[in-house]
């Protein structure tokens, strides 16, 4: 028999980024909050102090700060007849756990979408129909525009403490910024890092080219900064142990530096680690949710947890899991198409071109997460769909971010990674490497989705998700195109070296190498309850007091990070529960 | 606390002549200061204010965090002395006090009983509260506190320190004038600002109580700015508390609003709070209206001293100029001495090579009153354990340096200390292995053995 604690008015699974900023803001009504994290209580000191932080092999390499697979993972296949197995070793991405989630060791790259990415759909089909888009791509709207969600921005990135170069102002262009993004009510709460030599290197050579670079923005305080909920950030001291790290510094933006001491003085608000919230549990009729059942590890017991709002900011992947569970929203079926819990999970198309400089010394332990420099010339507004044949785009990068030992260290292809001459590779070519890369939109489609696995169970006997994903022909020509971008700058540059990596014809999905931590889609927010799990409010379609944070919200890939938009996405359903369902519980549309 | 030991051992055999004399005479209670009729009854919250600004919280706060229920021992080399349940519980508070009873412990150190209360209760510098703040006071615990049983340990020091009467002979010397004398006339600009500074930091805030140096028989050398030691630094619990009135001292060096800020929120552009002072911060500075912070800062900078402090008479390390110290880092010689490698090794990430750290974030450590403290109890701990920043409603976060102790040897901190003692300008004396570890032992041995902090 589980335990049953007193009611609360508001239970939040997760204590990430998205439950961190929902604690925050509906702490502000002075209703009593509970958050359930699964994992450790995380704090700068002790956990993530200078130096023991400072430590490739267990952070970087063995994965210190992330869910370990025994405890939670996902199966995988890449097609309907594959038989998905366990992701017994993480690779291609690497969830959080613990106080901070994933926003402890990201690296902190922080866009806005473009405003045509809210509206994809429409936006394709206004401009070239929509007999472009390929019969097995799902591509959505979300119900939302980049217009209602500006201020949500603004606020993300005053909260998070981003440093950047504004390029568009209320549609003032800046000299500097990025002259295609969507218009922003104001600039970035700081001033962009100082840049690297790689990065000062590709911006110049792409300025030659007619491009037009900026710097790229982020989470990685370029000077001390104090937020709205008075929390600090100092400067960023480029230790170049950022992405997989918690900082040791106090520089990055994270759940700890920008929120959680000031959430901890809320008196209405209260957190329990080491508890993993099971299931989601439902009223008789399934209209409406009455709490949770959690984990409760100290006690060694099931514990229900009742309440009158359920928040799930347990991370897109685990979202989609506690949702599945719970048989909130239909599960959604390939087969028919039909169901909208799990469909439309979709990941990023990323590639490089690495360049080897003999005479170039670019002093590779001066790195920060996101200190580099962008061009957005082949952004998803930038391109014609129809004359290119593919829907979708990329932002183009460069800059240090990755300054450790290990994995930091690039090798002409061919070179041996181990032994005489691996060490003699090693001599000759540390220190004297960049690389530009692409980071993409992925489409989504009917075959790619997210449902319960028929075999694998996990610790608590609950059936493991399965996750069914593939790369298409659609995002293979958009990198390609990317490919064939990038390289003529790189040429122009004169490395010594030159190699480059992007997917190709038959790319079949790998998990074994790390691409990125942005799984997105699941619980697609949108317009119609019959394509997507939420609408626009972020708010269940069939349960109406569960609201579900996190990238699971994207109908399909943006071309960014999604951190900046999962962030904005927070605060825009915080205010909608907030001033419209608490003093009126229903559902908002 | 060596000094108060055979100060206390030298009085309490004085004490012993005198006993019979003392155990007999009936105590002389300070009369009102002002004559209040006896329904005056203060406004609202006023009460409060008067237990906020007299920081009542800090110490008597239960071990369980229950507001006022006491229990919590204040280190003493001569046992722990354990702080009162001060809630209106009948038998364990302070619930049969009559408001005279009441006056008599915060102007003379007598409890109810007639027993005189040891001097870690500060009266000799609430002495100087009005009887306004006495009735809020007795007003706020009698009626808003809620009463707790906390049944407190009672103080038992060892004999012949058990014997409560040499405080009594104590006090014949060491106390004041009770009442407060506003310094400033009508002729000084500003005067109702500074004698509100001038109140609040000699009665109520017992600024005096550490920052004040002690003389002989451990009586503070002086309760008003008229007293040209009061203030000029004193020590707590190993720690200086620094002088705050020479030139190049803090409150005389900062602009008075970085002065408040830093009372308010524990961090300024210059210095983060530590030691005990984080716990003034966290109990009652924060919550100061801004206008007393700004009288207290006002106050503070108008009693300054023209005078430089003295450099330390055992200092024989050579002072490096700020220029000197960024070249000197910024180089990064492998044949550097061991202090300024290991500055860059531990240090410079938040405090950079120019040693200013980052405004309210990383303190500044060029001319830092801990870094450079007479006695360097401060520094070293700070190096060693690390050091906490207080929450507080403006600046929430609970900033924390790490500890550097389990990886320096005492050597290793002492040269490190050293270095940052004489760099930027900074001109301090050198601090040995010896010295370290002595304070390495001292803070096993102290009873809330710090470490790392609880939440
Ligand atoms: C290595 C890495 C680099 C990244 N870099 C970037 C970047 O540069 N830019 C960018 O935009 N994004 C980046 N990201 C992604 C970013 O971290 C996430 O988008 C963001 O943290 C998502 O916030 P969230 O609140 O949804 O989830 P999280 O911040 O991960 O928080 C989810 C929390 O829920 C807890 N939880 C999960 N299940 C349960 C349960 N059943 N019960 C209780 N608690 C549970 C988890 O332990 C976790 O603490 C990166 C991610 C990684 C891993
Ligand atoms: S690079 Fe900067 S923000 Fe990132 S971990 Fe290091 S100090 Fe922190």
């Amino acid at each position: 028999m589980a335990r049953q604690d007193p009611k609360k008015d508001v239970v939040i699974v997760g204590l990430g980024w998205t439950g961190s900023i929902l604690g925050m803001e509906l702490s502000k009504e002075g209703v009593e909050i509970l958050a359930l994290e699964r994992g450790e209580d995380r704090k700068t000191v002790p956990d993530f102090a200078y130096p023991n932080m400072i430590d490739e092999l267990k952070y970087g390499i063995r994965y210190g700060t992330m869910q370990k697979p025994k405890n939670s993972t996902v199966t995988i296949r890449r097609t309907l007849d594959e038989t998905a197995l366990p992701y017994r070793h993480l690779g291609s991405f690497l969830p959080g756990d613990g106080v901070g989630g994933a926003g402890v060791h990201w690296n902190g790259h922080t866009w806005r979408p473009m405003e045509n990415e809210f509206r994809l759909r429409s936006y394709v089909e206004e401009n070239w129909g929509a007999e472009i888009i390929p019969e097995d791509m799902q591509i959505q709207d979300w119900g939302v525009t980049y217009e209602e969600l500006e201020p949500h921005f603004d606020r993300f990135e005053w909260m998070a403490g981003i440093s950047g170069q504004a390029g568009n102002v209320n549609g003032e262009m800046i000299e500097g910024g990025n002259p295609f993004e969507a218009p922003r009510s104001r600039g970035y709460p700081l001033p962009p890092l100082q840049q690297t030599a790689d990065a000062e290197m590709f911006a110049e050579a792409a300025r030659a080219m007619g491009l037009h670079p900026f710097p790229r923005p982020g989470a990685n305080a370029s000077e001390a900064y104090r937020n709205e909920y008075g929390m600090q950030l100092g400067p960023c001291n480029f230790c170049g142990f950022c992405e997989r790290y918690g900082c040791i510094n106090y520089s990055k933006g994270s759940p700890q530096t920008c929120v959680l001491d000031a959430l901890k003085r809320k008196p209405n608000f209260q957190y329990k680690t080491n508890s993993e919230v099971l299931r989601v549990t439902l009223a008789d009729d399934g209209k409406t949710a009455t709490g949770v059942i959690y984990w409760d590890e100290e006690a060694g017991e099931e514990v229900f947890q009742p309440a009158d709002i359920v928040i799930l900011g347990a991370y897109s992947l685990h979202n989609v899991h506690l949702m599945l569970l719970s048989g909130i929203g239909q599960p959604y079926d390939p087969a028919t198409g039909e169901g909208v819990t799990g469909r439309n999970y979709a990941y990023q198309m990323n590639g490089g071109t690495s360049m080897f400089f003999k005479d170039v010394d670019f002093n590779p332990f001066i790195g920060s997460g996101t200190v580099g420099m962008s061009i957005d010339d082949y952004a998803i507004n930038q391109i014609d769909f129809g004359a290119e044949g593919f829907i979708g785009g990329s932002y183009i990068t460069a800059g240090r971010a990755n300054g450790q030992p290990i994995r930091g260290i690039a090798l002409p292809s061919g070179t041996p990674g181990w032994g005489a001459e691996w060490k003699q590779g090693i001599g000759e070519w540390y220190g004297h490497s960049m690389s530009i890369g692409s980071h993409g939109s992925n489409m989504s489609y009917r075959d790619v989705y997210l449902d319960l696995d028929p075999t694998y169970t996990d610790k608590h006997g609950r059936p493991m998700m399965r996750m069914t994903f593939n790369w298409k022909d659609n995002d293979i020509r958009m990198t390609q195109f990317m490919k064939s971008k990038i390289e003529p700058v790189a040429e122009s540059m004169n490395p010594d070296l030159m190699q480059s990596s992007y997917k190709g014809d038959g790319a079949m999905y790998d998990v074994r190498p790390y691409q990125t931590t942005h799984n997105v889609g699941g619980a697609p927010m949108g317009a119609d309850p019959s394509t997507s799990a939420i609408n626009r409010y972020l708010q269940s379609w069939d349960v109406h007091n569960v609201f579900v944070m996190g990238a699971s919200a994207f109908p399909q890939n943006i071309q960014y990070n999604p951190t900046g938009a999962v962030g904005a996405l927070a605060y825009w359903a915080a205010e909608a529960i907030r001033k419209d369902y608490m003093p009126n519980p229903r559902p908002l549309v | 606390m060596i000094k108060l030991l055979r100060i206390l051992a030298a009085l309490a055999l004085i004490g012993v002549v005198v006993v019979l004399l003392l155990i007999f005479l009936p105590h002389h209670l300070t009369e009102p200061q002002e004559d209040l009729a006896a329904d005056w009854t203060p406004e609202e919250g006023q009460g409060e204010y008067a237990m906020i600004l007299g920081d009542c919280a800090g110490c008597h706060i239960g071990a369980d965090g229950t507001p006022f229920a006491g229990g919590q021992p204040i280190d003493s080399p001569l046992g722990p002395i354990y702080a009162s349940n001060i809630t209106p519980d009948p038998e364990h508070g302070i619930g049969e006090f009559s408001l005279d009873d009441f006056r008599a412990v915060m102007y003379d150190g007598v409890d109810e009983e007639g027993h005189d209360l040891y001097p870690a209760m500060p009266y000799a510098n609430y002495r100087k509260l009005s009887e306004r703040d006495i009735r809020g006071l007795y007003h706020y615990f009698m009626e808003e506190v809620e009463p707790s049983s906390n049944e407190v340990t009672e103080t038992s020091l060892m004999f012949p320190f058990n014997m409560r009467f040499g405080i009594r002979m104590w006090k014949w010397v060491a106390l004041s004038d009770p009442g407060f004398e506003p310094p400033f006339g009508d002729e000084v600009e500003n005067a109702e600002m500074l004698n509100r500074g001038a109140y609040l930091v000699e009665g109520p805030g017992h600024c005096g109580a550490c920052h004040t140096p002690r003389n002989l028989i451990f009586a503070q050398k002086g309760f008003t700015a008229e007293d040209s030691e009061f203030l000029t630094g004193g020590v707590i619990d190993g720690w200086t508390a620094p002088d705050l009135r020479q030139e190049g001292t803090q409150p005389q060096d900062w602009d008075q609003v970085e002065m408040a800020r830093f009372l308010a929120t524990g961090r300024n552009a210059h210095a983060g709070v530590s030691g005990e002072m984080e716990l003034v911060v966290q109990y009652s500075t924060q919550y100061w209206t801004e206008n007393d912070l700004l009288a207290t800062a006002a106050y503070l900078d108008e009693i300054g001293h023209d005078v430089a402090r003295e450099s330390d008479a055992e200092d024989d390390v050579p002072s490096l100029s700020e220029e000197e110290t960024v070249t000197l880092l910024g180089d990064a010689d492998p044949e550097m001495a061991l202090g300024p490698r290991l500055y860059l090794d531990n240090c410079n990430a938040c405090h950079f090579s120019d040693g200013r750290g980052a405004a309210n974030v990383f303190p500044q450590l060029a001319g830092n009153a801990t870094v450079t403290a007479p006695v360097p109890r401060g520094l070293v701990q700070t190096i060693l354990e690390g050091a906490e920043l207080p929450s507080t409603e403006a600046y929430p976060y609970k900033l924390r340096m790490p500890g550097f102790g389990w990886r320096l040897s005492d050597e290793e901190v002492a040269e490190l200390a050293t270095f940052v003692r004489n760099a930027w300008g900074n001109d301090a004396g050198a601090v040995t292995a010896a010295d370290v570890a002595g304070i390495r032992s001292a803070i096993e041995d102290s009873p809330e053995g710090h470490g790392e902090a609880a939440d």
